[in-house]
């Protein structure tokens, strides 16, 4: 019965989607929470609402205002920098749990109103906005040759994936530098000494609101460029693809990477989304075995709810991994256990 | 510079000159009262919680150079006096003038700069820095500190590079050297303590204010803290410290300042403090008083302290 599954597929899923797009974006976006949650332990609960004024910058550019793609990725960012404002000035004077309470709502405020069918002119209401990111496309170096995909050993991508792939990963690797440099700086120090203690900060003349802010804001931008390959990747934005589940995602990617570590939030979000994907192509391969037919009787097992009992299985996973590796993979147990003296 | 002299100072640790001996020789032992050259005065500084006048100061000056022990009471309002005096808290009303200008509203970060530096009461290692991170961090003009000079390791190494120098000469004087590269979260209590103000010098301050630094530290500890307190002032600084030991006020304070229920119930040298019966009833409880009562109340407290602190 196991002869029968075919490995190749599972080993193709997982290398491909373990490398993909999506592993990309949520690479970005966790790096931008490292910065927040990490390095300078803000509590950001609303990451996906980053993502998608990011995303949204870019559509509500070509659709609405009509300004073109190019200039679209600009008033991306503009827009995130303006979120992290409407954030932090407000909260980041206050407890840490209010930057956690607010950016959780701020996160569904904006998906519901780009939602809101009175925006329908704007954002394109619950249709969204497509095919807006063809001047990206028009510059890729990969020939589509026909409609068939690139293969090499397990990966297996379109040419159009290839091209997000190579400015994605690119993005991701300057964003990877720039973390490395701030945070071995003078600038990282401080905004690391608030994370340990504000008032100790402060007493040595370190203005921990102003770092706090300028943490928000970096990774918070961040967070919008991912929005924006997300975007880009996908030729569309849609309101519910920004829901708080992303955020949580995003959260577990930095979590199984481990918090403050500068390759965590890449090798967790190659990791979640290679599982993730390897773990729902056994299970449909499973299905398609002898053994299917009583993996529905006895577990209830089916085709039409593989993708969740993957998020089930992962879950559990996660679960393991907190209680023999609560640090993550990059972690060190030892300052961890600091947090308990 | 305590770059100058950290053998100097580091070998004198029990007696240590005092830069200021004789000072306060003509100032009288009342509440209020001016001093030669004060570095800070706080005028008319009030904080209430609710009902409660947590702190209620008409007249404060503290005399540069010298140390000065502040002591009173749980509850007397010592640390609540600390968080106003450094930013910590927003006063109701009142001034405070720090080397004669006024930091009325001025923002605690923006104190350090100023040349004022506090420690807690509830030491503030910072757990998942390095000691000598921690050291760092305390220093003045690291333009590396900006965000977009942080980007350019060039516009703060050769900086870097002289703070580090500092922070190792300090943990040198305070005997934390072989620790330099640990993370601080793996410290003592008692070393703690050290770092505390250890790293508080990394600004070169003119004022610094020790809250409890002696606080939870065993004996043969204690009296090294106390060596460095002595050297802050054979340094030229001023220090500020609350305490709880008798013995230790004592030893190492030119000038004590006592506060109760919010007020500043006497000021005086060491010896003339301990003979004042309002602060004896303060510390120990009127004899007649029943056990758990307060040690005085708001009806023979403040009152009392007005009425007799002038005598």
């Amino acid at each position: 019965m196991l002869l029968a599954i075919n490995w190749d597929i599972i080993f193709t899923q997982t290398f491909s989607q373990g490398f993909g797009t999506q592993a990309l974006v949520f690479a970005l976006a966790a790096i931008g929470l490292n910065i927040h949650y990490g390095y300078t332990g803000l509590l950001n609960f609303g990451q996906v609402g980053f993502m998608a004024v990011g995303a949204y910058g870019v559509g509500m550019a070509v659709f609405w205002l009509d300004i073109g793609f190019w200039p679209g990725l600009v008033l991306g960012v503009v827009y995130c920098l303006i979120l992290a404002l409407i954030l932090g000035i407000p909260t980041l004077r206050l407890r840490a749990d209010y930057l956690a309470i607010t950016t959780i709502a701020a996160s569904e405020t904006i998906r519901l109103s780009v939602r809101w069918r009175g925006n329908r002119e704007r954002t394109g209401a619950a249709e969204g906005i497509n095919d807006f990111a063809d001047p990206f496309y028009d510059l890729n170096v990969f020939d589509r040759i026909g409609s068939r995909p690139y293969r090499f050993l397990f990966f297996e991508y379109r040419a159009d994936d290839l091209w997000v792939m190579l400015i994605g990963w690119s993005v991701v690797g300057l964003a990877l530098l720039f973390t490395w440099q701030i945070m071995r700086s003078p600038w990282g120090r401080v905004v690391k000494a608030i994370r340990e203690d504000e008032d100790a900060a402060r007493a040595l003349g370190k203005n921990a609101y102003s770092y706090k802010l300028q943490s928000l804001i970096i990774g918070g931008v961040i967070g919008g460029i991912a929005g924006m390959l997300q975007a880009i990747d996908k030729q569309s934005v849609q309101p519910d693809t920004f829901n708080p589940v992303i955020t949580f995602m995003i959260w577990t990617v930095l979590i199984i990477g481990g918090a403050a570590r500068v390759w965590s939030p890449v090798v967790g979000a190659m990791l979640f989304w290679g599982l993730i994907s390897g773990l729902e192509a056994f299970m449909r391969e499973l299905l398609d075995t002898g053994l299917g037919d009583s993996l529905e009787r006895y577990l209830n097992l089916n085709i039409q709810n593989v993708s969740q009992v993957r998020f089930m299985l992962f879950g559990l996973a996660l679960m393991i991994v907190m209680r023999y590796r609560p640090q993550g993979i990059f972690g060190s147990r030892e300052e961890m256990a600091l947090d308990d003296r | 510079m305590i770059d100058d002299q950290p053998e100097a100072a580091g070998a004198a640790v029990a007696e240590t000159e005092n830069p200021i001996e004789g000072v306060f020789d003509g100032v009288e032992h009342v509440r209020g009262v001016a001093k030669p050259d004060s570095i800070l005065i706080v005028d008319g500084m009030r904080r209430r919680f609710g009902g409660l006048v947590a702190v209620d100061v008409d007249h404060l000056e503290i005399q540069r150079g010298a140390i000065t022990g502040l002591i009173g009471p749980n509850g007397a309002g010592k640390t609540t006096f600390f968080n106003l005096l450094t930013g910590f808290d927003t006063p109701d009303g009142g001034h405070v003038e720090l080397n004669g200008a006024s930091i009325d509203g001025v923002a605690s970060h923006r104190l350090a700069a100023r040349g004022m530096v506090r420690t807690f009461q509830l030491t503030k290692a910072l757990s998942k820095l390095t000691v000598l991170e921690n050291m760092m961090l305390g220093a003045k003009n690291q333009g590396g500190e900006s965000f977009l000079r942080a980007l350019f390791s060039p516009m703060w190494r050769a900086r870097e590079a002289e703070v580090e120098v500092q922070a190792r000469a300090l943990l040198e004087r305070f005997k934390l050297s072989h620790m330099a590269d640990e993370y601080a979260g793996t410290l003592s209590g008692g070393q703690r303590k050290l770092i505390e103000m250890a790293r508080a010098l990394m600004s070169e301050p003119d004022l610094v204010m020790l809250d409890e630094p002696m606080a939870g530290v065993n004996p043969a500890l204690t009296q090294s803290l106390l060596g460095h307190v002595k050297e802050l002032r054979a340094e030229g600084r001023t220090v500020i410290f609350i305490e709880h030991d008798m013995d230790v006020v004592q030893d190492i304070s030119d000038w004590v300042v006592v506060m109760a229920e919010g007020s500043i119930i006497a000021e005086g040298p060491p010896g003339s403090i301990a003979e004042h019966q309002q602060v004896v009833d303060a510390y120990l409880g009127t004899p007649d008083a029943p056990p758990g009562e307060p040690l005085s109340s708001e009806t023979d407290g403040v009152p009392a302290a007005e009425m007799e602190s002038d005598s």
